[in-house]
């Protein structure tokens, strides 16, 4: 029973390869996360020590995909928190509602489940035509994965309660054609969203946006990353935009906290003018 | 050998052993206890509030990066794994469940292992499922204290069962032992 198959120093010699060779900078990312998704990579993949696994990674660019893949956290659900989703349902669609067009960034999408949540409220709101949602994340195969708009069916019966949950009186099932152990969504959903990849430790600002959803992210950050984060979000967001994070995350204590109000006791912080 | 932090897991039939535990910890004690229980996840949970009535000293629910404090205490949120980033700095991770479980005891009993070492207490309750034995084994190894409520008091024996068949000479404790053992462990230098 081994606690660590990679040690500290072993950690900061791999990410320190993996920045220079391929230009991915993991060395602000929280170690307690990091240090699990290594040794789990490890597991996973087999490699009896750290030499392997760093042997591999340094000499199979085709490998660092995977790598990527498996040392970021891809968990992500639809209508997740359904309450959080019944305030952009009730309160802070309807008030983009006044823009002429609106700009929606989900930030580290993932396999984009939050992304095609955002789409489905959009429709029901009837903002959908007007709405343009970009979806990014680090990594290439989660977005491709994403862009396809197919899940596993067995997930259905948790997004359809969460769908409901957060207000949603349709059948959710009208949302997407099953076939076999999976079902695919409907392609007037992923017609509204864009995805592309992004890197928030090393990209800049794309666009302007009036809402940037960024949850369960920033806490596999350190709080200088997540400051950094933060003012790229300020810097993409309009005046009286909002920004939404996870149940557990927050902009206090944060550089932004100043110029950003939060909404009751949502996570959600509006931009002041 | 001093204790830098206390670890409570437990699941099916512990949260009124916690009630028992927590209205007689001395609020002066020199760590801090950090809970991780099963249990569904309630959109605004307010388990922690429920824990702290009956509690000596404040019971927190843990967020992203929060700064543990001494002589509190500080329960692991529905749905999110709780893992130390330091000895005084807590953090949140959202991946796959562990045990069929998340927050996962094991996750953050490992958790602890690697960041204090031989400094760590824990004690495992009442429960229906394996998780929290393999962490239990953890520290262990890393020469901490580790002791499991006496599976004949349990509820849900089934946990400190396996615990209990894992590691055949850990200490098994009455729920009206348990405070006492805790507040004990201040004297441990």
């Amino acid at each position: 029973m081994e606690l660590d198959i990679i040690k500290d120093e072993e950690i900061e010699l791999l990410l320190e390869d993996v920045s220079a060779l391929y230009g991915y900078d993991f060395s602000q990312y929280s170690r307690a996360s990091l240090k699990r998704r290594l040794n789990r990579i490890c597991v996973v993949d087999k490699f009896a020590s750290f030499a392997e696994l760093r042997y591999r990674v340094i000499n199979d660019s085709s490998y660092l995909q995977r790598f990527v893949e498996e040392i970021t956290v891809n968990v992500t659900e639809m209508f997740r928190d359904p309450n959080f989703y019944k305030k952009l349902r009730t309160d802070i669609l309807p008030l983009l509602g006044t823009y002429p067009f609106i700009r929606i960034w989900v930030a580290g999408c993932s396999t984009g489940e939050e992304a095609y949540s955002i789409a489905i409220l959009l429709q029901e709101v009837n903002l959908a035509h007007k709405a343009l949602i970009y979806a990014t994340d680090i990594n290439p195969s989660v977005i491709e994965k994403a862009s396809k708009g197919i899940f596993p069916l067995r997930t259905m019966k948790l997004y359809s309660e969460n769908y409901i949950n957060s207000g949603g009186v349709k059948d959710f099932s009208s949302y997407y054609t099953a076939m076999y152990d999976v079902v695919k969504f409907q392609s007037g959903l992923s017609d509204r969203i864009l995805f592309s990849t992004h890197n928030l430790v090393s990209d800049s600002s794309f666009n302007e946006f009036q809402l940037i959803l960024c949850r369960n992210v920033l806490i596999y950050f350190d709080k200088d990353l997540q400051n950094k984060v933060f003012s790229l979000f300020d810097g993409s967001l309009q005046k009286l935009g909002y920004l939404a994070l996870g149940d557990k995350e927050t902009l206090r204590f944060s550089s932004l906290q100043d110029r950003y109000k939060q909404i009751q006791k949502h996570k959600i912080w509006q931009k002041s003018n | 050998m001093g204790t830098d932090v206390f670890l409570i897991g437990g699941s099916a039939g512990s949260i009124l052993i916690l009630l028992q535990i927590l209205p007689h910890l001395d609020k002066d004690l020199p760590f801090p206890i950090v809970i991780i229980l099963h249990r569904k996840s309630f959109p605004q949970s307010s388990l922690h509030i429920l824990l702290e009535t009956s509690a000596a000293l404040s019971v927190l629910e843990a967020e992203d990066k929060t700064e543990l404090e001494n002589g509190k205490c500080y329960l692991a949120p529905a749905n999110y794994h709780l893992l130390f980033e330091t000895k005084r700095l807590l953090a949140l991770d959202a991946s796959e469940k562990v045990n069929f479980s998340r927050p996962s005891i094991d996750v953050t009993f490992e958790s602890a292992a690697r960041i204090f070492k031989n400094n760590v207490g824990a004690l495992l309750l009442s429960g229906g499922n394996q998780d929290g034995v393999e962490g239990l084994l953890h520290i262990l190894q890393n020469k901490g204290v580790v002791a499991i409520q006496d599976p004949a008091t349990a509820e849900v024996s089934y946990m400190p069962q396996q615990a209990l068949q894992a590691i055949p000479d850990i200490k098994l404790l009455q729920p009206d032992e348990m405070a006492t053992f805790i507040n004990k462990l201040k004297y441990n230098t």
